[in-house]
Parts: C-alpha cells; structure tokens; sequence
C-alpha cells in the first residue's frame, strides 16, 4: 500500500517544516541537537500526520494515543510536529530553551501542548510507554502507545528490562520506533558501542520487529500499520536513518548531534531546505 | 503537632504485641484494592517478602510482578501513573531505592506522578542478610528529591494508615518498611495525620526525636531516665518530609536539647533534617543516634540495634551526655 500523491506531498512537506523549525530553534538557542530531529523528520511526520489521534480536539480525551520521546534531546523536531498539529503557538517554537520557556531542552510533561511525559535520561521511556500501555488495555481502551527510542538509548540496559516485560505481557498497544543512524555522542556506534542488529535483538525478546527505510514516507506508513494489526506482540520498527539528512553537512556527522548551528551554518542549512531570498533574510533576521 | 496519643501498653510489665508494618502494608493493599478500582500493583518478583501477594491473587488484572527489574518496575508504575492510575511498587528498600533512584527521579518525581514505592526490608532489623540488604541511605536519598514524601510508620498500627493515607496524598511518596516483627507502639485508635509529628510523651528536660522501629526505644529509655528524674518529651516524626518543623522548634524551645534516633545514617536522616529544622528555628544542643557512617552487618535485628547503639540503653547513654552539653 502506498499512499496517495496529497497524502505523500501533506507527510513531506511536514517533514521538510521538521527540519526547517529544527534549525531555527538550535540556531536561535544558540544550543541543542539539530542532527537527531532532522534524522528523524521523516518517520515523526508520518506518525503524527497518519497513525496518532492527537490534536487540540482529542488533546483532553484520556484514551486518545500518547507518545513518549525516548531520545528527549531531539525535541526541537517534537516540538515542531506538535507545533503544526496546532498543539504549541508557532511564535513560541523560538523560546525553545531560554529562561521561563514550556519548550524546556529536554520535554517535560505538559497537557496542554500534547506532550505526555518528561524525558531526557536515556534508558527510562521504554518502561514508562509500557505502562501506558498496560494502563489503556486495562480500562479496555484502544488507546496506542508510541514511543521513540534511539540506537544509543538501546544501550541503556533499561530498554532490555522494558521489552522483556512488554512482551511479556503481550503489550500489542505499544510500538517502538527506534532512530537507528549508527551516530552516537562520542562517535559513530560501531566505534564506540555497536548494538548490532536491533530487529534480531526485539525478535529474540519476543516482539513483532521490523527494519525499515527510516526516510521512505510509504514503507514507514506500511510498518506502522503492521504495528497496529499485530494484535499478540509489542512491536519495534527499526529506523534506518540518516543523522542529519537534507543537510548536506550534517549527513553522517557525529559532531552535528549536540552542536548548534551558527549564522552561516543556518543559512546553508536553510538554502538547502529550500529556503531562500526575503524569506530566508526574514528567518536570519 | 498531634497531641499525646493513646499509646498501646509497651512497657507496663507485659511483653509487648509485635508486628511487621510490611504486614500492615499487605493489609492495607487489600483494603485499597476493594475501596478504589484506581489502585494497581508493581512488584519485583519479592512479592511474597513485601506482602503484596495477597493483593495479587485478589485483583490479578490489577497486580503486575515485573521480575527482578526495579528500575523498569519504577518507569512502568510512572506510565500507568501518568494514565490516572494510583501505582504502588514494592521491593525491598536497597533495591526500590537504589537500584531505581535515577527512575524515581526523572520518571516519578520530575512528572509528579502518583507513585507509591513501599519498600520493605529497610534498616538494620533486616538481620542475618547483612550490609547488602540493609539500606541504611534510602531516606536520604528519597527526602532530596523536590516533591517526594517520606513517611517512616513507627509500628504497624501506623503503618496500615500511613499507607491509606499515600493513596489519597496527591504526589510521589516513599513509605519505609520493615522486615521484622517490632513493637507495637500505639493502640487501635490512633489517628496517623500526614505531615504532622505525635507527641507520644511530654517532657520538659530534652525532647527525643525519632522514626521507625527506634520510637519504641526511645519510649523505653525515656521511662528508664524518668527513674533518674530526667523528664524526655519523645516525638514521633513519621513524616519526615515534609517535616513537622513547628513540632521541633516546640521541642527545642521547650526542653533545649533534642536528641534523634533512626536506624538509618545520621548523614542525611532524621538527624541531619532535624537539625536543620532546629538551626532555622531556635539552636539548642543535639545528639544524634543513627548509623555513623559505617554499614551494617549480619546478626539478629535485636543484637543489631543493640551493637549500634540503637536500642533503649544507647539512648539513655547519649541523652546523658546530651543533658552535660545542655547544663554546660
């Protein structure tokens, strides 16, 4: 199944605003992770166009989905999506991380924009998604469970205590998307600690586990519907990413992963995203 | 400050009733699950130890044994926490706190979530199993931590409402339980108010301040220095956070020396919280009666308390030294 031209063009386009926002913001905090939100674009924009019930009109319904950022540094990309879902005013996207701002660098819980759990410390969010799960299926809501998580945070021996549990108790609600980009703080993963085959590692533990094309807007699509199909196992969509991908310098960088762009960088960033002329000169104002 | 409670008969010529407060928190579980469908369960695979396995077999859908990982245990109670669900979990006090701080942190306290972690096996009263099971650091570590509660029941009577009453505080709280049988201190109609300190005895010459398993003690020396014409106010601070501060600046303006007691480390504990308490609000001489710094080490829970100085006869030791201070 592939999805149709508007709905491909509505996912891209979110995805290239992704990016866009993800720029603005390190850029003007002078701080933060653009690589990771700019990796991830593409599979966070086709999970909250086409697979999550959240918005201004479900925000307050308790069984609608609920999403825990796992690797909570990427959340200039997190803050963007909920941004144009009409969760978080635009104008407020460029306090991210300044004195007094809900936009705080890691996420913290706040019902009013949709985000449903604080994070920030690898290791922990696979747990708490679990229990979301398991608190839907005990008050017998459809309710799903999305969770973002990281090849570094799968590290974090946490991660292995939650999917040990989760398949456990046949947590069939809950889907893990694991930004798989083999780029981790101090170095490419293979260098520093190579998790190795992630979906062998999910499939051993007891789960439904799938690779997929991290930047292919119908094979995510095509995975998140398996997910929720599945109806007996947890399921983990293993990511293939590029850490910084659209921005030619970012491609593959470790550097790029906790480094904010300066005045230069951000505007080669923002030509390269298509950004250009008063616009652009607007945006660097 | 809650005024002189009706005490049970501790120490009146008759042996005194013991019991365990994990007892009283298996007890209390069972009430909790019939009065309030919102009520779940975490354990990791000590259900049998922590008392929470009677809960279990009573509500199974409500009952979730995680296996030996508490840190994903503490994470998974924040999940069904933050979905309206009151989520008690339970291991013993080493492993719930220690193994489980950065969880109970970021994933319960930081979010402000209504998680219950009642760990048993804490202090020195676990015994033979030695320094690894004995957590003598947990109230330190917990009562830092911005937004947790604290409570230490002194027996089971206080314990079965101290654990009623975290179902209905809004917020994180850490109720501290023991493993062992201790002395029954207070008589069935006793009122356990959150957050305030109980009077257990008036006294005008020094004022002992203590929790858990040592408020029996310190009501057993404070009898043995009234034969020597020494009058001890004893205080039992169950709530150590928040903590009752208006109780200790009575204490301390009242009897001008105060001396604390906990089966826990000084660093930290009730010691260190109660003089900071006296500092703010009127400086008098204090002792404090705890762990030194040291760990503990196997032996009976009795040879324990006795080794360290815990028992009624260190108290009475150090409340004399306290009262040369004091008269200096």
């Amino acid at each position: 199944m592939t999805l149709s031209q508007a709905d491909r063009a509505a996912v891209e386009a979110a995805a290239r605003q992704i990016r866009i926002d993800t720029v603005r913001m390190v850029h003007a905090a002078a701080c933060g992770h653009p690589g990771g939100p700019i990796g991830m674009a593409d599979f966070m924009a086709t999970l909250f166009l086409r697979h999550m019930n959240l918005s201004p009109e479900t925000l307050h319904r308790p069984d609608r989905d609920r999403f825990v950022l796992g690797n909570g540094h990427t959340c200039a990309g997190y803050y963007s999506i909920l941004s144009q879902k009409g969760l978080i005013p635009r104008d407020e996207l460029l306090t991210f991380r300044k004195l007094g701002s809900r936009l705080q660098g890691h996420p913290h819980r706040t019902p009013d924009m949709g985000i449903d759990f604080s994070t920030g410390s690898l290791g922990n969010s696979l747990s708490v998604s679990l229990g979301m799960a398991l608190a839907a299926k005990s008050n017998g809501w459809d309710t799903r469970v999305y969770s973002a998580s990281s090849d570094g945070e799968s590290q974090e021996g946490q991660i292995w205590e939650a999917a040990t549990a989760a398949a456990h108790y046949g947590a069939s609600n809950l889907t893990v998307l694991v930004d798989f980009n083999n780029v981790q703080i101090d170095g490419h993963m293979r260098d520093v600690m190579d998790v190795r085959d992630l979906r062998e590692k999910y499939e051993a533990f007891g789960w439904h586990a799938l690779d997929v094309d991290g930047h292919d807007i119908d094979a995510i699509d095509a995975a998140l519907v398996a997910a929720r199909e599945e109806t007996e196992r947890p399921s983990a969509l293993i990511c293939h990413t590029l850490i910084g991908k659209g921005v030619s310098f970012m491609e593959d960088q470790p550097g790029w992963h906790g480094v904010a762009p300066g005045d230069e960088d951000a505007r080669k960033a923002l030509a390269e995203l298509g950004i250009e002329g008063a616009e652009l000169e607007a945006m660097m104002a | 400050m809650i005024a002189t409670p009706e005490l049970a008969p501790l120490f009146d010529g008759v042996e005194p009733r013991k019991a365990a407060t994990r007892n009283a928190y298996g007890e209390a579980l069972l009430e909790l699950g019939a009065s309030n469908p919102d009520v779940v369960v975490l354990d990791a695979d000590l259900s049998g130890s922590t008392k929470t396995k009677a809960f279990g077999k009573a509500h199974p859908e409500r009952f979730f044994n995680m296996g030996v990982a508490e840190a994903n245990m503490i994470g998974v109670a924040a999940g069904l926490a933050s979905q309206g669900k009151v989520a008690f979990a339970s291991s013993f006090a080493m492993f719930a706190t220690g193994k489980a701080f950065e969880q109970i942190r970021q994933s319960v306290c930081v979010p402000e979530l209504n998680v219950k972690i009642c760990a048993t096996h804490a202090g020195l009263t676990v015994g033979e199993d030695g320094k690894s099971h004995q957590m003598l650091e947990d109230v330190t570590i917990m009562r830092v931590i911005p937004g947790m509660q604290v409570i230490v029941p002194a027996d089971a009577v206080e314990a079965r409402q101290a654990v009623l009453a975290a179902a209905e505080i809004p917020g994180p709280v850490y109720v501290r339980l023991s493993r062992a049988s201790t002395p029954v201190v207070f008589s069935d109609d006793y009122r356990f108010e959150f957050g305030k300190a109980a009077m257990l005895r008036e006294g005008g010459d020094l004022a002992i301040v203590a929790m858990g398993v040592t408020v029996a003690a310190a009501l057993e020396a404070a009898d043995t220095l009234s034969t020597m014409g020494i009058e001890a106010r004893v205080l039992n601070m169950s709530t150590i956070s928040p903590m009752d501060v208006g109780a200790i600046e009575s204490a301390a303006r009242d009897c001008g020396a105060i001396l604390t007691a906990e089966e826990h480390q000084e660093n930290g504990g009730l010691g260190d919280a109660v003089a900071q308490a006296v500092v703010r609000t009127h400086p008098v001489p204090m002792e404090m009666c705890g762990m030194n710094g040291s760990f503990g080490q196997s032996g009976t829970g009795d040879e324990l308390l006795a080794h360290y100085g815990l028992d009624a006869a260190g108290l009475v030791a150090r409340a004399q030294q306290l009262l040369k201070r004091k008269q200096a």
